[in-house]
């Protein structure tokens, strides 16, 4: 029987769907306890009544200072709700905040933590699975007390049940001023191409190398009608513009083909390529999990096969 | 700007992995160590700031076999460097503790480690020593600029968006990869590396709260594999592609 309380997430005035997985994770390891979540912000009753649905409680913490996310201030009334309402489980979402608030709220509630979770037993104590190795190795994780916090991954308790709960006001608000300061929002940035709108991608890892290859995916696109787009390393690496980026920081795509060259796979790229309608990978790799998402792979070097697609492809158009 | 880097010497993902026979543990056998890349962005980062603003850059590691991470931040730039000789493999309380405790006698104006560890993939040990050293923080950060001892920097969000955040010094940051292009370790470098301090710390963490129970390869569906050399395998592609009406 636990406690677990779910941490909302919210942003341009829209739930994170990642709130309602953390309440269907909560609702089947709850036991006879509860499901809870807490919602922050300055105006929230509308995500309230949308996390009521999947939760037995949901705590409101409404504040004209809560408008923007902002870690200090976070930690701070989730401790003031902490020292009321005791949890055994807090649940927040493996997010840009999440990643954030989650672990400075673990160190100061002197909790065991997990991130990334992306399995959860309670059958003998708490125990969790992650991946590591950017999604090469599974690792299987007891904490060896509660309360414990964990950081979960998004896409993996899509399944739930409807609770019906109550909608309760807190009543906290900030004790203190946050030293640190939100500015603004800064719009993604506009290319000359918008990836999420073409039928055709190929897509480029950390495997094509070096820029001047990148000539070689252009050429390839070029004969199929599609656009070249990259992982992170390789816009991290400035061979392609950030408004190429594949992936949960990037942009999410549904091609009709989407053809992943040299691509490890890791989890952040996965996410925004995985509803294409048919992907191929090629890579030298055999355990890439890229494999994973694939409807076709070939293990291979992408510089032995594009070269003989590129040239097929030519023969086929004469 | 006195500026301490956190650097992890990590096993490279793309190195050939394997499950030790306990099978709590990766096989140390074929495992390529080097700088954690996000900790290549977090030096580079903190020497530029020095290279502009003057000051001293410290790195430290945590592991007995984190000297060669450690050379090489010096050879970049760094002027001296702490080391941990603590073995921890996924605990990032007992990383963070234990480099609270060392760097304890720093006075420092910033802290930067990189976003995640390329090996464990936590993101957890530069906010938890944020949070036991109640120190302002920000996380996956992509630009910094420092005026009248006030941060302005950027952070990356989901979907292409980032949030500007102003922080106050001192402070802790964690930076995305990219946010800078981390320069190559030069001969040079690595004669003057070998004269700078190598300070190693002795230090026991506490008592683990986790425990690994099991290290296994997950399971995966596997995609249908295309065999063959690689024109036959082009060929497969292109009859895919034809039948589904894409060429």
């Amino acid at each position: 029987m636990m406690r677990v309380f779910c941490i909302a997430e919210h942003r341009f005035g829209e739930l994170n769907p990642l709130s309602i997985e953390l309440l269907n994770l909560a609702n089947t390891i709850k036991g006879e306890g509860s499901s809870e979540a807490v919602v922050i912000g300055k105006d929230v009753g509308k995500f309230a009544t949308e996390l009521s649905k999947f939760a037995d409680k949901v705590w409101k913490i409404e504040d004209e200072n809560l408008e923007y996310y902002n870690p200090e201030l976070y930690n701070d009334v989730l401790m003031q709700l902490f020292g009321k309402e005791k949890p055994d489980v807090v649940l927040i979402g493996h997010t840009s905040q999440g990643t954030e608030f989650g672990p400075y709220l673990a160190a100061k509630l002197n909790a065991p933590l997990a991130t990334d979770v992306v399995g959860v037993d309670v059958t003998d104590g708490l125990k969790v699975s992650r991946f590591m190795f950017q999604g090469k190795i599974m690792v299987d994780v007891k904490l060896k007390s509660l309360p414990c916090v964990l950081t979960v991954r998004q896409g993996v308790f899509k399944e739930g049940v409807e609770v019906n709960g109550e909608i309760v006001d807190s009543g906290i608000s900030p004790s203190r001023e946050a030293s640190r300061k939100f500015v603004k929002y800064l719009e993604p940035e506009v290319g000359e191409v918008d990836i999420s709108q073409a039928d055709i991608i190929v897509a480029v890892g950390r495997g094509i190398e070096d820029a001047s290859n990148i000539e070689l995916a252009e050429e390839l696109a070029g004969l199929l009608g599609g656009v070249v787009a990259g992982s992170r390393p390789v816009i991290d690496n400035g061979w392609l513009p950030k408004d190429r980026q594949v992936g949960i920081s990037g942009k999410t795509v549904k091609p009709k083909f989407y053809l992943a060259l040299g691509i490890s796979g890791a989890f952040q790229h996965v996410m925004g390529m995985k509803d294409s309608e048919l992907i191929i990978a090629i890579n030298k790799d055999p355990e890439a999990p890229i494999f994973g998402v694939a409807h076709y792979g070939a293990v291979a070097d992408l510089f032995d096969v594009v070269p003989e697609l590129i040239e097929k492809l030519k023969e086929a158009k004469g | 700007m006195n500026i301490i880097v956190l650097a992890k010497h990590a096993p490279d993902p793309e190195s050939e992995i394997n499950i030790a026979s306990d099978g709590k543990n990766v096989d140390q056998a074929g495992l390529v160590y080097d700088i954690n890349d996000w900790d290549r962005y977090a030096i580079e980062e903190a020497i530029r700031i020095k290279e502009e603003k003057g000051g001293e850059v410290v790195v430290v590691g945590v592991g007995s076999n984190c000297d060669d991470t450690l050379r090489k931040c010096l050879a970049m730039g760094a002027d001296r460097a702490i080391k941990i000789p603590v073995d921890v493999t996924l605990d990032a309380f007992q990383v963070a503790e234990v480099i609270k405790e060392a760097i304890k006698d720093e006075k420092f104006d910033l802290i930067l480690a990189g976003y995640m560890s390329q090996d464990v993939n936590n993101s957890q040990v530069g906010v938890l020593l944020a949070a036991m050293l109640d120190l302002p923080f920000a996380t996956a950060i992509t630009s910094i600029k420092i005026e009248n001892g006030k941060i302005t920097a950027t952070r990356e969000l989901e979907g292409g968006y980032q949030e500007e955040i102003e922080l106050p010094v001192p402070c802790l940051l964690t930076v995305q990869s990219g946010i800078n292009e981390p320069r190559y370790v030069s001969i040079m470098g690595i004669k003057r590396a070998k004269t700078k301090e190598m300070r190693e710390v002795t230090l026991t963490p506490s008592m683990s709260t986790l425990e690994i129970e099991k290290m296994y390869f997950p399971p995966v569906k596997k995609a249908e594999m295309l065999e063959g050399d690689p024109a036959k395998i082009a060929e497969k592609i292109i009859e895919i592609l034809k039948d589904r009406g894409l060429v």
